[in-house]
């Protein structure tokens, strides 16, 4: 009876929670439970969300990724000093924040893979030196449209109308960047569960060891999901561009954790007790929808932090307690 | 100087969940004494040495020393009456970053009497004074992790000594170490002996009993069957003890063709482990790899399929000299392997049937990468049918399935990936006597399918019953080779205890 108990809050838990939230929001709130609103808890859930699917990548393969805020932070200021700076076209300031993404998961990759650093180790280190390099590239300054520069001069550029409509861009009142983050969602669960390469990631994390003597180039499979982890993080630092229209040095640091408790919250979404991309979505709207009513109950923003790490805290709470009963 | 203490154990017995382990054995050692166990694996050597020593209680029997009665509870009880226990991985009873005067005083470092400040002066004293009646040349600052195995041997004997040692029980104590590691050794054991202590030795290898040992005990099915003064017995004679009278298993051996040359290795070497070993095995053929505990069986193995990569040697595959980094190098040279540790190794348990069934084949069950479920299911279930797995589905988790039907899915998942060589390493472990003979069914159809087979076991009987050749493994070397219906079980063991025609090595 207490295992069936359990269980049934394992499987549904998450998503009751939310439904209850939301339940006690709309009732609470006049505002909330509007098409307006909605759409916008959305739109503010797109940056997080797609860093929380690199997350996701990565604890997939049974590895940890530490370095996505800072990676945020350095597309950021990347993009917006493509644009500001350099007057670059379109399409060379989104194709380089991605290239640097992915070159920040080969240097994960490098030294967990190769190395064989514990990839929290490795990633924390990465997180500092490329956090570093952002802030020393952009000089300590927020990169905006025509900015005067200590010696007088102004940045020839601005950012373009075409840029800015991919973070702040609608249609029929829905954020384009949300419309592009739910086909990321669906193409990375058709990915992860329908392919042959997601099955691989899958049981590379689950056990490796039983994965290489399978014949699976484990390597090569925890690269690609370091690679992964960063493009998805530079995704989500082009969005962040593009939503405030410059370049905000640090913008990604408080997206690590927030993007961390989306994904372990995510493990308990439907009871699959490992990382999957639809439960990570789902752990990021509870904590955009939980952001969102708080503010309007015209609650002061440093609570938030309290709920969320709340939230987080049940998760895990639920997640572990019931896996690890069913492990032994 | 020979002590008069003597430690007795009548009449143990010991059961494991309604099958006994140990009959009413009876065991007497004395202070001074080198008194080797002996017995085929599973024979209830360790149990019996897990009781002395602490690890598991009797279900029945008492311990008695110098005839007071003894209730070793635990594994500090057994230290507090001075039985200690040296056990093959070494690794696990050191501290590596503390340095070997540390690891010497550690037990009276952790132990709650005492002053709470280290005194590292007079502990440097104690542990120097120790040493010198093991091995002076071993620096007490060094940490123990620069320290080579056997030097970790004389460390934890060291730590044993450091306490009041009566009895010490070396477990395989030689396995790991090379010959003049040996030596150094039993230097070491007898002046331990001439000291007064009571030492029980555990090994596989004869020609170490018959020349340090002072009494023999030999062990079978759970039973004493045979105590005496070395001097009184010979080499053949404790084999025959060894194995007694051993009804042999049926096995549903069929005559193949054999062809060529699949798999070829030579003078494979790696670590202490595996020392030069040459093997081959054609097509059809089944070649049965039989060795003791610790011959490097499962060493070889890893190096055959890839999982580990050899220090010498090159490995061939029909002619072609193969460079294997990774597994997947293996798999895609047609060589696959059944590793021993299935749950660990071989199968995912958290996941089900046809997942586990599909992973080598992903390629065949999808196209442009997507994986067609329709297909993965067909292959299950033809897999499950042809292997005559019991499981209520495909979706089954494997973890609910009993360790033969794990291991025949270990089995499985290779049979359509085209592969030519099949590495087994001890495939009937833990599988009931069903699932056996479905298992040695299957090995049958792969090598009349003119797949090439190598057999790891330590097995004899099974190594006799399946194989069309029997290499012998011992002391990671494959010191004889057999053809199909020349050896006996006898002759087995005596090659497998390091009976050697010529050294090998030389």
């Amino acid at each position: 009876m207490k295992d069936k108990l359990l269980n049934l809050a394992f499987r549904y838990g998450a998503v009751v929670v939310i439904i209850g939230v939301i339940a006690f929001f709309s009732f609470r709130l006049p505002y909330f439970f509007t098409y307006g609103n909605l759409t916008d808890i959305l739109g503010s859930i797109t940056i997080v969300t797609f860093v929380a699917i690199g997350v996701t990548l990565s604890l997939v393969v049974d590895g940890f990724d530490l370095s996505v805020g800072s990676t945020v932070s350095l597309t950021t200021v990347g993009a917006a000093s493509l644009m500001i700076w350099y007057e670059q076209p379109l399409w060379v300031v989104i194709i380089v924040p991605l290239i640097l993404g992915a070159i920040i998961g080969l240097v994960n990759a490098f030294l967990i893979v190769k190395l064989r650093i514990p990839d929290l180790l490795a990633t924390l280190a990465v997180m500092y030196i490329v956090g570093g390099i952002h802030k020393t590239y952009a000089a300590g300054y927020t990169i905006y449209n025509h900015m005067e520069f200590p010696d007088g001069t102004k940045a020839p550029g601005e950012m373009s109308a075409a840029f800015l409509q991919l973070g702040q861009g609608k249609w029929f009142g829905i954020p384009i960047s949300a419309v592009l983050l739910i086909i990321a969602v669906a193409l990375v669960h058709i990915f992860l569960t329908r392919t042959k390469y997601g099955r691989q990631m899958y049981v590379t994390g689950g056990n490796e060891e039983a994965a290489r003597l399978s014949g699976i180039k484990v390597k090569r499979v925890r690269t690609l999901a370091y690679v992964a982890s960063g493009v998805f993080a530079a995704i989500g630092g082009i969005i962040y561009a593009s939503r405030v229209g410059s370049g905000q040095i640090d913008a990604g640091s408080p997206l690590l954790m927030e993007s961390v408790a989306a994904v372990f919250v995510g493990f308990s979404v439907f009871g699959a007790g490992k990382p999957n991309v639809i439960g990570t979505f789902i752990g990021s709207v509870l904590i955009g929808v939980l952001v969102n009513g708080l503010t309007m109950m015209n609650l002061q923003y440093f609570t938030h932090d309290i709920v969320k790490g709340i939230v987080l805290v049940l998760a895990l709470a639920v997640t572990f307690y019931v896996l690890n009963r069913s492990r032994t | 100087m020979a002590s008069s203490f003597q430690l007795e154990m009548s009449g143990i017995g010991k059961q494991f969940g309604g099958v006994p382990a140990l009959h009413a054995v009876d065991f007497t050692v004395h202070g001074g004494q080198i008194h080797a166990l002996l017995g085929a694996n599973g024979a209830g050597k360790s149990t019996l040495m897990k009781i002395l020593s602490g690890a598991y209680q009797p279900d029945s029997g008492r311990i008695a020393a110098d005839g007071t009665e003894l209730h070793i509870t635990s594994p500090a009880a057994a230290k507090q009456h001075g039985i200690h226990c040296v056990y093959q991985e070494v690794d696990s009873a050191l501290v590596p970053q503390l340095s070997v005067a540390e690891n010497v005083m550690l037990d009276a470092l952790s132990s709650g009497q005492g002053s709470m400040w280290v005194n590292y002066r007079s502990m440097d004293k104690q542990v120097k004074a120790i040493l010198s009646r093991l091995d002076d040349s071993i620096d007490i600052h060094k940490k123990v992790y620069e320290l080579s195995l056997a030097q970790k041997q004389i460390v934890l004997l060291a730590r044993i000594l450091s306490q009041d040692a009566k009895v010490i029980i070396f477990d395989e104590p030689t396995a790991p170490l090379s010959d003049s590691e040996c030596e150094a050794f039993f230097r070491m054991m007898h002046s331990l002996k001439d000291a007064g202590v009571a030492c029980i030795f555990i090994t596989h290898r004869l020609p170490e009993v018959l020349e340090h040992s002072d009494m023999v005990t030999v062990m079978r099915d759970g039973r004493k069957v045979y105590t005496g003064r070395t001097q009184e017995i010979t080499g053949d004679g404790i084999i025959g003890h060894m194995l007694g009278k051993t009804f042999e298993e049926e096995f549903p051996k069929k005559d193949t063709v054999i062809g060529d040359v699949l798999l070829q290795a030579e003078g494979v070497k790696r670590g202490h482990k595996v020392r030069g070993a040459d093997l081959e095995v054609r097509r059809g053929e089944i070649v049965a790899v039989v060795g003791l505990v610790g011959a490097g069986k499962t060493e070889l193995a890893r190096i055959l399929s890839g999982a580990d990569q050899p220090d010498e040697g090159s490995i061939y595959l029909k002619g072609k000299k193969l460079s294997l980094k990774q597994p997947a190098d293996a798999v895609s040279a047609g060589i696959v392997s059944i590793p021993e540790e299935r749950r660990k190794e071989g199968i995912f348990i958290h996941e089900s049937v046809d997942l586990n069934l599909s992973i080598p084949v992903l390629n065949q069950v999808s196209r442009l990468g997507f994986i067609s479920r329709k297909k993965e299911k067909a292959l299950s279930a033809k897999m499950i049918g042809a292997l005559g797995v019991k499981a209520a589905s495909g979706s089954q988790l494997v973890k609910f399935l009993s360790g033969g039907n794990q291991q025949k899915l270990a089995i499985g998942k290779w049979l359509d990936s085209g592969a030519e060589v099949f590495i087994f390493d001890e495939p009937t472990k833990g599988v009931d006597i069903g699932a056996k003979s479905d298992i040695f069914r299957i090995i049958g159809d792969l090598a009349d399918a003119g797949k090439g087979i190598l057999y790891f076991t330590c097995e004899l009987a099974e190594g006799l019953g399946i194989g069309d050749r029997i290499a012998v493994m011992s002391g990671g070397t494959i010191s004889k080779v057999f053809a199909r219906g020349e050896a006996t079980q006898a002759q087995l063991l005596y090659y497998a205890s390091g009976g050697l025609e010529e050294d090998h090595e030389g």
